[in-house]
């Protein structure tokens, strides 16, 4: 995966692409500020969202240890990955001594994450997603590019082609002279699915919150697909990352008012299905709980860092943001896009590879994305962090110990850049001098600049160099006391 | 009263226009303006860039050089500035402490953070001011700038100066609270991106018809009006500062 600037020219050149970002997240930009604005008390449920995530997260380790409790009580039993391939091999492992083929999945950014999928098909064992907008990325072959709407970057006649040509490669084709009105596309999908839900036996699935008191699973939607999953198959598989966890039912209500409102606008969302173990009279007879650590404890580690662990995946900092909203989500080269993802992804993953490097960058700091964050994640704050971490290097955490990174390759020339101009800023004489410079040679600037500033002059003008500095004119005229037919 | 103005490099460097608007303006408002000579600049492109400990001798110089009791506040005609200035300095601080280097970087600092304002702050709160008795017979669509409108939370107080100019008629801004693309380092290292934030902005500023496009940051303009005269549009970029002092003897040109 190329850095983002390089990955993000692409779609900023994609007039369709754009047009479809544009006018899908102004939409759901809009109608979410008319939800929030609606709760009077939605500073103080956004403050409570950020001390219940940040108390749990300070004691995770009991929490993990309660909720593996409770939910072996309720007769489920609990798996420790500590990253994706462990992770990987449990469930492929759970599945096989189903003796299955074929897995029924909700929609769930975890095993995305660890790419479970591709996992499992190598194993001769087919997943199927089951919530509209995954559908569409799996039938189109492609990769999500959002959050909650995972093929926000398509439009109602791509997606029209997309279920024409491929859905009979997956089980039940699209009917004849399918049009590109939502209701004939949800009808199309509806029918797919349903041969899916009523053959599998085992269902796959992340959850929103797992509550520690009880072991509940809690997993909230919009479709009911995921709940046709969840209820269905005999067995249930479920990958959850560690911080998941609430402690109790009574913080988990906090969540429920700021999670639907933040993400799909909605004053409360559709479904919110609740499991407690499994059931011998409705649901899975078997249920599989896959704990994830994947790069979460060493982010746990990070003072700075670890506020993006607070993230309930509601996605409302990609809808307000404009660097996504032109860039979309595959430059960010992870499951994870947007705001979010330039945080978090270099975290999880380490700053190492060249995406990884780019994405703090990948903002202009404006903060949109901070104002709207449901539990107070100060992403640009994270953004310099994590910034400094790729320039300057520094100790972190990886795999539980700590390591000094070394910077970054490819940021010498800036780091000195950055050094001379420390120096000319620490010396008011040697500023002053580079000023007189420029002005003494502005009639020879040229309108284009060499090296890094090309891309600036690319496309806008440079400011022209003024003849005189403000700090010769304060000298020469005493602050302007002394100015007599002076312009101004 | 009497103040230190805090003009920023790039204002000093680029942009002297604004500087001499600011003193004429503070001047006009009977405010006794000082312009210390050793400033240099608030280390907001090194601590926003990744370079956090080289913005630290920029941060201590600014205290050195601001930090003088003789001064009443520290007034500055840029957003960004300010809000490094009011909200990172005693981040910076923090962090010194967090990484065992103790209080000196905080207690440096402190002195000259709760006395920093942005210029529309420091008229609207301070001085008590929104007609400053500005002349300026344009139309005008104002631009507020994310550290403007999100770290300082300047709210309406340079809207509500800028109604109270004499000839100025306000237009409404579509997506104003959306970033121009500018971000310092930003708009070189994700160009592309940059640019078509920078092009929307101009052609929302264009649909409102105004001939001017107003804003309190200069970086922020200078990304804008590079824009603008590249695609050769006829909205004419100026700051905030200069309309104010704008005056019907003494007009902008
Ligand atoms: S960072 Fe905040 S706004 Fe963004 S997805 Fe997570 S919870 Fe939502």
């Amino acid at each position: 995966m190329p850095a983002f600037p390089t990955a993000a020219r692409e779609a900023v050149g994609n007039k369709t692409l754009r047009a479809n970002l544009r006018h899908a997240t102004h939409t759901i930009r809009d109608k979410r500020a008319r939800a929030v604005a609606e709760l009077d008390d939605w500073d103080q449920l956004r403050e409570a969202g950020k001390r219940i995530k940040d108390e749990t997260l300070r004691h995770l380790d009991r929490h993990l240890i309660q909720l593996e409790e409770s939910v072996t009580a309720a007769g489920g039993t609990v798996h420790w990955a500590a990253d994706a391939d462990e992770a990987n091999r449990i469930v492929t492992a759970l599945v096989k001594a189903t003796g299955e083929t074929e897995v029924v999945k909700v929609k769930s950014m975890a095993t995305q994450e660890i790419g479970l999928n591709e996992a499992l098909e190598a194993e001769g064992i087919h997943a199927y997603e089951t919530d509209l907008a995954e559908l569409i990325v799996q039938l189109g072959k492609d990769r999500p590019s959002h959050i909650l709407v995972p093929a926000i970057h398509r439009n109602r006649g791509e997606i029209r082609e997309i279920f024409a040509r491929e859905m009979s490669e997956w089980g039940r084709p699209a009917p004849d002279g399918l049009t590109d009105t939502p209701a004939e596309l949800a009808e199309a999908a509806r029918l797919h699915l349903r041969e899916k839900f009523l053959r599998a036996k085992v269902g796959v699935s992340g959850a929103n919150f797992m509550v520690a008191e009880t072991g509940t699973m809690v997993v909230v939607e919009s479709e009911g697909n995921g709940r046709m999953c969840l209820t269905l198959p005999e067995t249930l598989i479920s990958v959850v990352g560690i911080e998941k966890i609430v402690p109790t039912w009574r913080d988990l209500e906090v969540f429920l008012q700021t999670l639907p409102r933040s993400s799909t606008a909605e004053r409360m969302n559709p479904y919110t299905s609740m499991w407690t173990g499994p059931s011998q009279e409705d649901g899975p007879s078997t249920f599989h709980l896959v704990l994830l650590d994947n790069g979460r404890t060493d982010t746990l580690a990070d003072e700075v860092g670890r506020q993006a662990l607070r993230c309930i995946r509601c996605s409302a900092c990609l809808n307000v943001c404009p660097v996504y909203e032109r860039a979309g989500g595959h430059a960010y080269g992870s499951v994870y896009p947007g705001p979010i993802g330039a945080i978090l992804s270099p975290q999880l993953r380490g700053t190492q590879s060249e995406i990884d490097a780019s994405l703090p960058y990948a903002s202009s700091l404006c903060g949109a994305c901070y104002e709207v964050c449901p539990v107070a994640i100060d992403i640009p704050e994270v953004l310099v962090h994590l910034r400094e971490r790729v320039v300057q290097g520094g100790e972190v955490t990886r795999h539980g110990t700590r390591v000094t990174l070394r910077p970054a390759k490819g940021h010498a020339a800036e780091r000195a850049a950055m050094r001379a101009a420390g120096w000319a800023f620490g010396r008011p004489g040697a500023l002053r001098a580079g000023q007189r410079l420029a002005s003494g040679t502005r009639r020879f600037h040229p309108r284009t600049l060499p090296g890094p500033g090309r891309a600036w002059s690319a496309t806008r003008d440079l400011p022209k160099v003024p003849a005189e500095p403000f700090r010769d004119w304060w000298r020469r005229t005493n602050g302007g006391r002394a100015e007599k037919g002076d312009k101004k | 009263m009497r103040v230190a103005l805090f003009l920023t490099c790039v204002n000093d460097t680029l942009y002297p226009d604004t500087g001499r608007a600011v003193v004429k303006l503070l001047t006009r408002l009977g405010v006794d303006v000082d312009f210390p000579m050793a400033q240099t600049c608030c280390g907001q492109a090194h601590y926003n860039t990744g370079y956090r400990h080289q913005a630290e001798p920029l941060a201590r110089h600014f205290s050195d050089v601001f930090g003088s009791d003789e001064y009443d506040a520290i007034v500055t005609p840029s957003g960004s500035c300010g809000a490094m200035v009011r909200e990172l300095y005693p981040r910076m601080g923090e962090r010194a402490r967090s990484e065992g280097r103790g209080d000196g970087l905080a207690t440096t600092l402190a002195p000259v953070v709760p006395k920093t304002y942005e210029l529309t702050e420091f008229l609207v709160d301070i001085l008590g001011v929104t007609d400053v008795g500005a002349y300026y017979p344009h139309t005008v669509t104002y631009h507020p700038t994310c550290h403007g409108l999100r770290s300082l939370g300047l709210g309406d107080r340079p809207t509500r100066l800028l109604q109270a100019v004499k000839g100025l008629e306000l237009r409404a801004l579509p997506g104003a609270d959306e970033c121009c693309g500018f971000g310092g380092t930003f708009a070189m290292k994700n160009s592309d991106v940059s640019s078509a934030m920078g092009t929307d902005k101009v052609r929302n500023a264009e649909s409102t018809g105004a001939d001017t496009l107003c804003a309190a940051d200069n970086s922020c303009l200078m990304h804008i009006g590079g824009t603008l005269t590249r695609l050769k549009s006829g909205v004419r970029p100026v700051h905030i500062a200069e309309i104010l002092a704008s005056t019907e003897e003494d007009p902008l040109s």
